[in-house]
């Protein structure tokens, strides 16, 4: 996992992908010279991180907090079940980003709840929101919480180990058959936001919906994230960080590279593999092995991040 | 269509109840219609009615959805089995969508 090419590197980097969607909870991210790298499971991600040095970070998505169907009645007891995995790495992560759809129907006490538990990991946690964090009829409930310093319905960027971290929302004003959407609005921050910037400046875009067109037949797409990828082009390591489909999915395409995070609470199915996107109900057993979430490092000089998906389970 | 609402009176005397306690103003009636959403998909996704008639939909889904028709009607958010109705008092048709999950569409043709 350690060793990293970016060259060649689709074969090796899918043989990652399966090995960690085989184990299955979270992905952790190394950015290393400006590229996060998925490093795989939790604990070959730790293997990795501690051989090589650099910032790592941690990506969680799509806790669901409140949601308690058959797919998973506890979705409260996997997070934590997630937070305690990343607890017990040997290498404390620099901080944490939350992908969306923190809870199931943005009640007051599953923010309440959601907040608990993942504040054990004593992390400092960027949130961008899902549409599930979006329901309360005021829609106040995420903004009060995480909107505080924000543009818009929550878009923001921080600076972090020499990358520069853009939290976009794409969760809001859908518009009738289409996709996710970010807005002209938030297109034209997103230019500001980046202008003057190094092109050598690593970035890392993350926002819930993916950015990049997964499965329109299902909405896994933002409309206008074409957009948005065309203000990054021209530097040298884009790493775009998603959530919405409860499923790890990776795309290298130029200096972009792509991934989704897998949930805390359910899994969803492959695109097309079921009737709908809803949630998957597969075997007690089996449950673990498809939750988790994902860690990625990030070393100077080196071109893609390492993100590993690890799963709480397995 | 009568012969089908006869068959279902009992289940339309229950959302006829439903529908009166969501909009008191108006009278629910024996051919009033339902659509269910099921697997992201409302069915069904072109329904005819008379003026007058209300329509409920019904979220048989584990995840939530809405009803929203720009302009014309947003549902609350719609938790499994929850419910929504809205009475069609002009003719005309009415696109709606799920504000969540966008690619789910339908239309109401009212007459």
């Amino acid at each position: 996992m350690s060793g990293h090419d970016h060259g060649e590197d689709g074969l090796s980097r899918r043989k990652v992908l399966e090995c960690m969607t085989w184990a299955g909870t979270g992905v952790l991210w190394t950015i290393t010279g400006g590229v996060p790298r998925s490093l795989g499971i939790i604990d070959s991600a730790q293997a990795a991180t501690t051989a090589v040095p650099g910032m790592t970070f941690l990506q969680i998505s799509d806790s669901h907090v409140g949601f308690d169907k058959p797919a998973n009645p506890n979705a409260l007891g996997t997070l934590e079940e997630a937070i305690n995995k990343i607890n017990a790495m040997p290498a404390k992560p620099s901080f944490m980003i939350h992908t969306g759809d923190i809870t199931h129907l943005s009640k007051a006490a599953e923010f309440d709840n959601a907040d608990r538990i993942i504040s054990q990991s004593k992390l400092d946690v960027h949130y961008v929101p899902g549409e599930h964090d979006f329901l309360d009829e005021n829609v106040k409930f995420y903004r009060e919480r995480y909107g505080r310093g924000t543009k818009g319905a929550g878009w923001y960027s921080f600076d972090a180990g020499g990358v520069h971290f853009i939290g976009l929302v794409n969760v809001v004003d859908l518009k009738a058959s289409g996709l996710g959407n970010l807005g002209a609005e938030q297109l034209a921050w997103l230019e500001d936001d980046l202008r003057g910037k190094s092109k050598s400046t690593p970035i890392v875009l993350f926002a819930h919906i993916p950015l990049w067109t997964v499965y329109p037949e299902w909405g896994w797409g933002t409309e206008d994230g074409g957009r948005a990828l065309e203000y990054v082009k021209g530097f040298g390591s884009v790493t775009v960080l998603n959530g919405h489909i409860h499923q790890v999915m990776q795309k290298v395409e130029g200096n972009v590279t792509f991934h989704t995070a897998r949930s805390t609470a359910f899994p969803q199915p492959a695109p097309g593999a079921a009737p709908s996107p809803g949630p998957m109900k597969v075997e007690d057993a089996k449950l673990r092995s498809m939750l988790g979430v994902a860690s990625i490092n990030f070393k100077q000089n080196e071109q893609r991040l390492a993100i590993i998906d690890t799963p709480i389970q397995g | 269509m009568k012969t089908l609402n006869r068959r279902d009176f009992g289940v339309d005397l229950g959302l006829a109840l439903a529908a009166a306690i969501l909009l008191p103003a108006t009278t629910a009636r024996a051919d009033d219609m339902e659509v269910h959403i099921d697997n992201f998909v409302f069915q069904p996704a072109e329904l005819r009615i008379k003026v007058g008639t209300t329509v409920t939909w019904t979220n048989r889904d584990d995840i939530p959805h809405t009803v929203v028709s720009a302009g014309k009607f947003r549902s609350k958010t719609l938790d499994t089995d929850d419910k929504f109705s809205f009475t069609f008092t002009n003719a005309g048709d009415y696109k709606y969508f799920c504000s969540l999950h966008p690619h789910m569409t339908g239309i109401i043709k009212v007459e």
